[in-house]
């Protein structure tokens, strides 16, 4: 299938129109294109999140993965990066095989498997990292997120490994010791509440430490959903020193407050916690500044019954695929190259997705893209959403910004706001 | 009138005050020969206690008897989602029963505002993990006042336990609002660094029981649970009881017309030595039935009880 998109505008540039065919950006039009007006739309590259959770195998009644491919096409991406903490957990080249194969089936975006560092997530024995990396998965990113991994030795050599094949290990940041039965940040809001408080030094105190053993080992590391100001200063100081250090932020963390919890309304819990507004201002700079790289939506999709219980015993976690790019439109406005480097081109360059986050003037480029209108707003409905899950904080929430369509290689996945398939 | 009885800062000066000068009525009504009042006749009152307490089950049940409500004991130990029923499920099953009142003890921090979510009746707090106990708060300041005469400028000292205490954010938030003046005793450990910014501007921290004593009106202490000490929040249960129990030695500190409460149930000679339990100064007994009196004036209060 060829597109003309007709007057569209290229991360905010004046109109022009994009030709689209054979799967890559063309130099001219072909016969037969489709024409798609695009008076007033945005092209972005295709969005890419380095941090989503698709629960299947294991959790196919809170989402599978073609229907959190669906909302991830809704919201602008053409690829993400599965979380390993399914069911069994994706820690052989089994399990990542099994998913990268429901992606390609599915055909939304590309479903790139990230595998857990240890076995069964539990800390103890590193994973079989280097099968994951040689099977059809391709895979790049290890995580144990949910979890992190705690034991400072085991985190030295997986760092070290996968300098093997150029991976890189993406820690969920949190000292366990300092967060046993946690529920929230800690500070006046807990105090009040009576929940057990999430302390900011236990998210800092493992990035000062890993920062300084990938450092030590001369390796990569990323730092999953960070959320304090401390962690910033982390992050900024390490960076100046030269660590092979990249970082992500939610957008969850970059407009919510730990204020939302007074009703105890688990829609709001998340791990790691939302934090206070100091911080909410300290991410923000950070992802302007680039001392945090990207935008990753931690998309968790939670069944009904576990967020419609008490606080205590609620899951962790929140949508994110389909209202991240509306959220860092109203965070940061129009700013299209920040929000292009920061959700599409630094995320391919992390997860190491070639043909994603392209240049879309240059004729060749892979046609992974998407189209926003800015001038349109929604209220957010959890109802009308995609993935299988309604755990949306946004509901009620009129936010700027509608994706109207998105391309995967050339073929259109979503068109008038609609998915396709 | 409030609808629910969550939190004590669901209580203004006024609405508190009202609820104890019911209170005092009611109180009044126990020294007839017959205790009932007709007032909730035909009106049903829920206990749902996910927490074993007998002693605060057994005063809400008082209470409404006392009331004429028709009262319904829900006892459901343990937790409510890995075994059986959730929460929602429970509170849908009281709404088809037509509870006026629910009353709830849960172990998780904010079940009674999730439950307000789900049933039309009135929700009262009866202790929610470590977050509020509102009602012991108001069967305190009725203990006090009735004792002292007033709360307006009076001092008094919270000891122990702070971070996990219910009884203590429930204190502060109440004895602030009716113009007492709260200091929070215990171990850094057991006193969040932010509780004054949390609950009341007006509170005030100490770590040093002994200089806080001569200048209180009123020393409240708090259960200590010895399994704080295998968390590290103190190093041993003599230590503790050194530096923040109340001995007979501690009290002589206390000027003449001071009294000592708790909430109960004590650790006798680890929070508070049995002397000092069973003094002319202690109120413990007096708290227990007080409380009743205190219930009755909530619950008249709450389902609008003429």
């Amino acid at each position: 299938m060829a597109y003309l998109l007709k007057g569209v505008s290229i991360l905010g540039a004046s109109p022009s129109d994009l030709y689209i065919a054979d799967g890559v950006v063309s130099e001219k039009p072909v016969e037969g294109a489709e024409v798609i007006d695009a008076t007033g739309l945005v092209a972005l590259p295709g969005l890419v999140d380095v941090h989503t959770h698709l629960r299947e195998p294991g959790r196919e009644d809170a989402e599978t993965v073609e229907t959190g491919s669906r909302a991830a096409a809704l919201g602008g991406y053409t690829a993400v990066c599965a979380m390993a903490n399914t069911s069994p957990v994706a820690d052989t080249a089994g399990v990542v095989e099994q998913v990268w194969r429901l992606g390609r089936e599915a055909g939304l975006v590309d479903v790139q498997p990230i595998g857990a560092v240890t076995v069964g997530l539990a800390g103890k024995q590193m994973a079989e990292l280097g099968a994951m990396a040689t099977s059809a998965a391709n895979v790049r990113i290890f995580s144990d997120d949910g979890f992190c991994v705690a034991d400072p030795k085991l985190m030295r050599r997986a760092l070290e490994y996968v300098k093997a094949f150029d991976g890189v290990i993406a820690q969920h940041a949190e000292e366990p010791r300092l967060t046993e039965g946690a529920q929230m940040h800690e500070g006046e809001v807990s105090t009040r509440l009576g929940l057990t408080g999430w302390p900011a030094v236990a998210e800092e105190a493992i990035i000062a430490r890993d920062v300084l053993l990938a450092e030590h080992v001369g390796s990569r590391l990323h730092v999953c959903h960070v959320s304090t100001a401390g962690s910033v200063e982390v992050l900024r100081q390490a960076k100046a020193r030269g660590v092979r250090v990249t970082a992500e932020v939610t957008p969850h963390h970059l407009l919510l407050t730990d204020e939302l919890a007074a009703g105890y309304d688990p829609v709001f819990k998340v791990n790691p916690p939302l934090r206070t507004r100091s911080d909410v201002e300290a991410l923000r700079q950070a992802l302007l500044d680039g001392v945090i790289d990207v935008v990753a939506t931690d998309h968790a999709p939670h069944a009904v019954q576990d967020k419609e219980c008490e606080w205590a015993h609620a899951r962790p976690g929140m949508l994110g695929l389909e209202t991240a790019l509306p959220i860092v439109l109203s965070v940061f406005g129009p700013q299209w190259d920040l929000i292009a480097d920061r959700m599409s081109i630094a995320p391919a360059r992390i997860a190491g997705l070639d043909g994603h986050g392209g240049d879309l003037t240059r004729a060749g480029t892979p046609a992974n893209l998407t189209l926003v209108d800015p001038a349109a707003q929604r209220t957010v409905d959890p109802a009308e959403l995609a993935s299988r899950s309604r755990n949306t904080p946004y509901a009620g929430m009129t936010l700027p910004g509608r994706i109207v369509a998105t391309f995967l290689r050339g073929e259109a996945t979503v068109l008038d706001g609609k998915a396709v398939k | 009138m409030i609808k629910h009885l969550r939190s004590a800062a669901d209580l203004d000066a006024a609405t508190a005050t009202l609820i104890l000068d019911t209170a005092a009525e009611m109180a009044a009504l126990s020294g007839r020969e017959v205790k009932k009042l007709p007032a909730l006749r035909g009106r049903t009152v829920v206990n749902l206690f996910y927490e074993d307490s007998t002693r605060t089950r057994i005063s809400f049940e008082a209470a409404a008897k006392r009331l004429s409500a028709d009262v319904i004991n829900f006892s459901a130990k343990g937790s409510s989602v890995s075994k059986g029923e959730s929460l929602k499920d429970t509170a849908l099953t009281l709404q088809a029963m037509g509870a006026d009142a629910v009353v709830i003890r849960h172990s998780a921090s904010g079940a009674p505002h999730r439950l307000s979510n789900w049933v039309d009746g009135s929700v009262v707090n009866a202790g929610d993990g470590t977050h509020e106990h509102p009602t012991q708060a108001l069967l305190d300041a009725y203990t006090m006042r009735s004792r002292l005469g007033r709360l307006d400028g009076l001092k008094v000292a919270v000891v122990g336990d702070v971070l996990h205490s219910r009884v203590a954010r429930s204190n502060v938030l109440l004895l602030s609002t009716l113009g007492a003046e709260v200091t929070l005793v215990g171990p850094p450990t057991l006193i969040p660094v932010d509780i004054v910014a949390a609950l009341s501007k007006t509170a005030r921290v100490s770590y040093d029981l002994d200089s806080v004593l001569p200048d209180s009106d009123v020393v409240m202490m708090l259960r200590v649970q010895t399994e704080r000490m295998q968390d590290s929040y103190f190093p041993s249960a003599r230590e503790y009881s050194r530096r923040y129990g109340l001995d007979v030695t501690r009290m002589r500190k206390l000027p003449e017309h001071a009294i000592v409460m708790h909430p109960g149930p004590m650790n006798r000679g680890m929070e508070i030595a049995p002397e000092v339990a069973d003094s002319p100064r202690s109120t413990i007994v007096e708290q227990v039935a007080n409380g009743v009196s205190v219930r009755m004036a909530v619950l008249y209060l709450l389902l609008g009880g003429k």
